[in-house]
């Protein structure tokens, strides 16, 4: 059994709030300058960017999930995170099928472009990824789950796109694998606001927007490899795998 | 002014919590930030909203709130509905948008 360290939240030039300096090449090396051993790959409700990031990963051996940031009906921001590339296509489709068709305004949001590993614009994604998802915080929390994903609220003590600015408090029956906390928060403070939530696991993440964001807070977990399978037992706490801390 | 008289007022479908029609309204609340709604509304308010989660209810009655009305058609989630009749709030619908529907409200609690 080893630590290692993932940082769980990344977004990329496709994000339209993410810097164009977010390139795969650029994040993938930054994470390795920075002794990250797992990232997660999660632009605003679109999975598009994971499989090149995870090509130009390989050689440096950091491990890449794929994933999104959804913004649900009630504007909540979830990681939604799988392994495998059919997890990735089914949830895409369960994204493309729940996005309003809505077009962007690169000039108010920024730039929604895919690109390939030497960073070449291969394609501009046109509807606005910002938006809210027509399916409500459950039906996405199921999907993910009947898919074999982690769902994992982001974010849950900032004041923007929160689950407890859009829903006042976390919902006692909600099933998530881990509630993503702010970096500057004491995790204490979160378990004394939320006495009827049993022992969550929390974790922290960059969510970088900017380059130099990559890897700047992560999560440390023991695990016997860094595999997708064995981060869900480290969530879960199982078999002795399980989160060191942040 | 009574939550019934504002459904018959403003012709307000009724999806649930019945037995709360007869509450007492004290002016109103119009937020889709639940966490803003548990700050800022007062006890016997309408609580004029679009989102149909069910930790709506739970607010509401934390709040003591004397309905809660869902705009543009919006109906609530079933866990929502059965929140709503075991808190004896009633949830109230109509196909208005939240600036129409505030509008007519303010109206009528104020004439």
């Amino acid at each position: 059994m080893q630590t290692y360290r993932a940082d769980l939240h990344i977004h990329t030039v496709l994000s339209p709030c993410g810097d164009l300096e977010m390139s795969p090449r650029n994040i993938v090396e930054q994470a390795k300058a920075q002794n990250i051993d797992i990232i997660a790959i999660a632009d605003h409700n679109s999975t598009l960017h994971g499989p090149v990031i995870r090509k130009l990963a390989q050689p440096l051996g950091i491990t890449v999930i794929f994933g999104a940031e959804v913004t649900t009906r009630e504007e909540v921001h979830c990681l939604c995170l799988f392994d495998t590339e059919s997890q990735r296509k089914k949830f895409q489709e369960y994204i493309d099928l729940n996005l309003p068709n809505i077009p962007n305004d690169p000039k108010s949001f920024g730039y929604q472009v895919v690109v390939n590993e030497n960073d070449e614009i291969i394609e501009e994604i046109e509807p606005l990824l910002i938006n809210g998802l027509k399916v409500g915080i459950s039906s996405v929390e199921q999907t993910v789950h009947s898919l074999g994903g982690l769902f994992i609220p982001a974010h849950i003590d900032r004041p923007r796109n929160s689950l407890i600015s859009q829903l006042g408090f976390v919902p006692p029956d909600l099933k998530f694998d881990a509630l993503e906390i702010f970096w500057k928060t004491n995790p204490a403070d979160i378990l004394s606001q939320f006495p009827y939530l049993k022992n969550p696991t929390l974790i922290k993440n960059s969510d970088a927007h900017y380059i130099h964001q990559v890897g700047e807070t992560y999560t440390t977990y023991q695990l016997a490899e860094p595999t997708f399978s064995e981060l869900v037992k480290a969530l879960k706490g199982e078999d002795e795998r399980q989160v060191v801390g942040f | 002014m009574q939550v019934s008289d504002i459904v018959k007022e403003l012709k307000l479908k009724v999806y649930g919590g019945e037995s709360g029609l007869n509450r007492e309204v004290d002016g109103g609340y119009a937020s889709d930030l639940l966490s803003d709604v548990m700050g800022h509304a007062d006890a016997g308010n309408l609580w004029v909203t679009l989102q149909n989660h069910k930790n709506v209810m739970a607010i509401a009655s934390l709040k003591e709130l004397a309905a809660v009305i869902l705009v543009k058609g919006i109906e609530p989630e079933a866990d929502t509905l059965e929140q709503c009749n075991e808190e004896q709030i009633p949830i109230l619908g109509t196909d208005l948008e939240t600036f129409e529907i505030v509008g007519k409200i303010y109206q009528l609690i104020s004439s």
